[in-house]
C-alpha cells in the first residue's frame, strides 16, 4: 500500500499537503543527516536573521492553534508574558496520553529535529531562556531518539551557545515523566518539572505565562504545535494560512482508533476535512470493520463528549464541534461500531479518570471513584435504577449544570454546547463523567435494560446534594 | 546498600546542572537510582535527597505520585497491558486474562521466579495500533492472544534480552550537553532582566 512505512507504524500519508510529517517516508528521518538535507534549520536560519519581534510576529499572523487540547494560538500565547519581567521559560508538553491520542511521539520519534528546531524558534521570538522538552516517562524510544538529536544538534551548533554563530544562544534540556496523565495540565507538567508532586496549580487568576516553572513566566507548548513552526518560518505565514481555514489554519494530526477498517494516524487540511471523511474516506479509515454499522464516536479523545452518526458531517474544526456539544482535544477520534457494549465501552474511560485523578480536588478524587464504582455495578448487571441516578447527582456534583452532549434524531435531542461548568482545577474530574453522561445520553435504553427497577431514595434526604 | 554508585553520582551532578533549582532533577534522578537498583529503596531516597537538597520525605512525597516508580521488588520485565477504550475495544481484556493464565499470577503479581510482573495499563499513546502493550516500556501493537505466549515464551527464555533491557532501565541513549556547548543554567534570581540577545536586533 502506498503513503504507508514499516518504520512509522500507523501512519498513512495520503494525497495531501504535509506539514509536520514531511520526513516520514525516509526510514532515517530522526537523523540530522537526513534533517539537513530535507531542509532542515534553514526555517531557525531565516528566523534568526530577523530581529525577535519580527518572528514572533510572523507566528501570530500564522495563527497556530495549540495542539494540546485546547486550541489556543501559540503566538497569542507568547504575547502573554507580562513585559520585562525575566527569565522566561519554554516548557514543551510531549507527556502525551489522552485516551485516543497518538502524535506526539510519531513526531518525536520520527522527527526530533523538526521539533528541536520549533523549541529554538520560540525561545528566539519569545525572550525565552532555557527549554525544558518533557517527554511522557512511557515513552523510552522517544526519550532515545531525542536525546540522540539533541545530542547531534548540539556538536552541530543548532542548540547550546551562539547558535549557527549567531548572538543567540539557549539550552534545550531533555526531561522525563514517570507516569502520572495529569501531568500533561500545564500547571501538573510545571509542578512536575520543579520536582513535586503533579498537581494542577489553583488558576485564575496567574496563568503560567505570568506565574509559571519557579514563579517566572513561562510558556507551555504542545510538541505537535512547536513542530509546525520551522515550515512557517521557511514558508512564511501566508503559506500557513492558505491551507486550511480562516479560522483553522494549516494541517493537524489525528488519529482515529477502534473499529475501523484501517486504523490510522493523518495529517489533516485543518478544519474542512469531516468525520464522514475519516472515518469513511478511501484516503482514510475505509469504513467500519466487517461492514459493521457506526454507533458512537469519541470526537477529541477520552475527554470529549460523544457524536452518533448525526454528526458524520460536521468538519474537524474546534468551534462547529463545540456548537455540536463537544471538542476536538488533541485529535484523537475512537470509533464504536453496533456490537459496542456502551456501558462497558463508557466503563473503560471512567476507570481511566477516576485512575488518574490526583486527589487535590475532592469532587473528582471521591466521585470519579463513586462514577467507577457505580457504573462497573450497572456493567456487571448488579446494579438498579437508583445507581442511574446517582450517576448523575455525582456527575452534577463535579460539572453543575447542563452538561455538553450531541444533538439525537433518534431520541428527539438538541445539543448542549461545548464547554461545562466545573468544580475542580482541572478537566480530569469532568472527564470522568463526560462518557457516563454521554453514555446514558445518547443510550439511555442500554442501561435501562440492564437495571433492575428499585424505588430510588434521593441523595438529598441524606444531606447531600443541593 | 542502594546509594548512587560512583559513576550514576557523577551522571547525576551533571543533570542536577542543567537545572535552575536542583529539585527539578529529582524525577529523573529517581528513575536513574531504578535503572541502577530496579525499584527504588529508601537508602536510595536518602542519597537522592542529599543531592538535591531536600529531605527524603520529600523524595518519597514526589516518587510515590508517580506510577513508574516501584517501591518494592518488581520483576525483570514488567508486561504493561493497556485496557483503555481503544485497546479495549480491540480485544485488550482477552489478552490480560492470556497472560494471566499462562503466568498463573494476577494483574499486578509477580512470577515466583522473579522474571515476569503483570500489570494492567491505561492508555499507552498507540490507540490506532491497538490492542496494545509494553515491556519495560519497549512497545508491542496489534496484539494477539498467542502473541501473548509467544512473547512470554521468549522472555523466558532469554531470547529479548539484547532488545529489552532489565527494569528500570529506560532511554538507551541519553543527553549530553558538551561543556563548550552548553549555555549552563541560571537561578532564576539571579537573571532577572532580559537575554543579551533579545535586543531587537537580528541574531545573525
Amino acid at each position: 500500500m502506498t503513503g504507508t512505512y514499516a518504520h512509522a507504524a500507523g501512519f498513512y500519508a495520503g494525497d495531501r499537503p504535509r506539514i509536520v510529517t514531511s520526513r516520514f517516508e525516509h526510514a532515517d528521518s530522526y537523523s540530522l543527516e537526513r534533517y539537513l538535507a530535507t531542509g532542515g534549520y534553514q526555517g531557525l536560519r531565516k528566523a534568526l536573521a530577523r530581529p525577535a519581534s519580527e518572528v514572533h510576529d510572523e507566528v501570530k499572523k500564522a495563527t497556530v492553534l495549540g495542539r494540546g487540547g485546547a486550541g489556543f494560538p501559540a503566538g497569542t500565547k507568547w504575547g502573554l508574558t507580562p513585559e520585562g519581567v525575566f527569565p522566561r521559560y519554554l516548557v514543551v508538553n510531549g507527556d502525551e496520553s489522552e485516551p485516543g491520542t497518538y502524535k506526539d511521539r510519531l513526531l518525536m520519534e520520527r522527527d526530533p529535529h523538526q521539533l528541536i528546531e520549533g523549541c529554538v524558534i520560540a525561545c528566539y521570538a519569545a525572550g525565552l531562556s532555557q527549554c525544558f522538552l518533557y517527554i511522557r516517562g512511557e515513552m523510552a524510544h522517544a526519550q532515545e531518539r531525542v536525546a540522540a538529536a539533541l545530542n547531534e544538534a548540539y556538536e552541530a551548533g543548532y542548540v547550546g551557545k551562539n547558535i549557527l554563530g549567531s548572538t543567540f544562544s539557549v539550552d534545550v534540556v531533555l526531561h522525563w515523566g514517570a507516569g502520572a496523565y495529569v501531568v500533561g495540565e500545564e500547571t501538573a507538567l510545571i509542578e512536575s518539572l520543579e520536582g513535586n508532586r503533579g498537581m494542577p496549580r489553583l488558576k485564575p487568576p496567574f496563568f503560567p505565562a505570568a506565574i509559571g516553572l519557579y514563579g517566572k513566566p513561562t510558556i507551555v507548548n504542545n510538541v505537535e504545535t512547536l513542530s509546525n513552526l520551522p515550515w512557517i518560518l521557511m514558508n512564511g505565514a501566508e503559506a500557513y494560512t492558505a491551507i486550511g481555514t480562516a479560522t483553522s489554519p494549516g494541517t493537524r494530526m489525528v488519529a482515529v482508533s477502534g473499529h475501523v477498517r484501517r486504523p490510522g494516524v493523518y495529517e489533516i487540511i485543518n478544519g474542512t476535512t469531516t468525520f464522514r471523511d475519516l472515518i469513511y474516506g478511501d484516503d482514510f479509515c475505509q469504513g467500519i470493520r466487517n461492514g459493521n454499522e457506526l454507533k458512537a464516536f469519541v470526537p477529541g479523545g477520552g475527554s470529549a463528549p460523544w457524536f452518533t452518526p448525526d454528526q458524520l458531517d460536521i468538519p474537524f474544526e474546534g468551534p462547529q464541534a463545540g456548537a455540536a456539544g463537544s471538542m476536538l482535544g488533541s485529535g484523537a477520534i475512537m470509533v464504536m461500531d453496533h456490537t459496542t457494549d456502551i456501558p462497558a465501552a463508557a466503563l473503560t474511560l471512567t476507570r481511566f479518570y477516576a485512575h488518574e485523578s490526583c486527589g487535590k480536588c475532592t469532587p473528582c478524587r471521591e466521585g470519579g471513584t463513586w462514577l467507577e464504582r457505580i457504573l462497573r455495578r450497572v456493567v456487571d448487571g448488579k446494579g438498579t435504577d437508583a445507581d442511574l441516578q446517582q450517576l448523575i447527582e455525582v456527575g452534577t456534583s463535579i460539572c453543575p449544570g447542563d452538561f455538553p452532549h450531541a444533538s439525537s434524531t433518534r431520541l428527539g435531542l438538541t445539543a448542549v454546547p461545548f464547554p461545562y461548568k466545573m468544580t475542580t482545577i482541572c478537566f480530569v474530574g469532568p472527564s470522568a463523567y463526560t462518557p457516563v453522561h454521554s453514555a446514558l445520553t445518547l443510550f439511555p435504553e442500554e442501561f435501562e435494560a440492564r437495571v433492575t427497577k428499585r424505588t430510588h431514595i434521593p441523595v438529598t434526604a441524606v444531606g447531600v446534594g443541593e | 546498600m542502594s546509594r548512587l554508585n560512583d559513576a550514576n553520582v557523577a551522571f547525576a551532578k551533571e543533570i542536577i546542572a542543567r537545572y535552575p533549582r536542583p529539585k527539578s532533577a529529582l524525577i529523573p534522578l529517581l528513575h536513574l537510582s531504578q535503572e541502577q537498583n530496579g525499584y527504588i529503596t529508601n537508602d536510595a531516597m536518602a542519597h537522592l535527597a542529599e543531592l538535591v537538597g531536600v529531605t527524603s520525605a520529600e523524595v518519597y512525597g514526589t516518587a510515590s505520585f508517580y506510577e513508574m516508580f516501584k517501591f518494592e521488588p518488581v520483576g525483570k520485565y514488567v508486561i504493561n497491558i493497556c485496557g483503555t477504550l481503544s485497546c479495549a475495544l480491540m480485544g485488550s481484556e482477552e489478552l490480560l486474562h492470556r497472560a494471566e493464565h499462562k503466568l498463573g499470577v494476577k494483574a499486578g503479581g509477580t512470577t515466583p521466579d522473579g522474571l515476569i510482573t503483570l500489570e494492567h495499563a491505561e492508555c499507552q499513546a498507540a490507540c490506532t495500533e491497538a490492542p496494545c502493550l509494553q515491556v519495560n516500556y519497549r512497545y508491542r501493537f496489534r496484539v494477539t492472544p498467542a502473541d501473548v505466549d509467544s512473547l512470554i515464551d521468549d522472555l523466558r527464555a532469554g531470547k529479548l534480552s539484547d532488545e529489552i533491557p532489565a527494569h528500570g532501565t529506560l532511554a538507551k541513549v541519553r543527553q549530553h550537553i558538551p561543556a563548550d556547548r552548553g549555555v549552563g543554567a541560571v537561578a532564576p534570581e539571579a537573571a532577572t532582566t532580559a537575554p543579551a540577545w533579545f535586543d531587537g536586533k537580528a541574531a545573525l
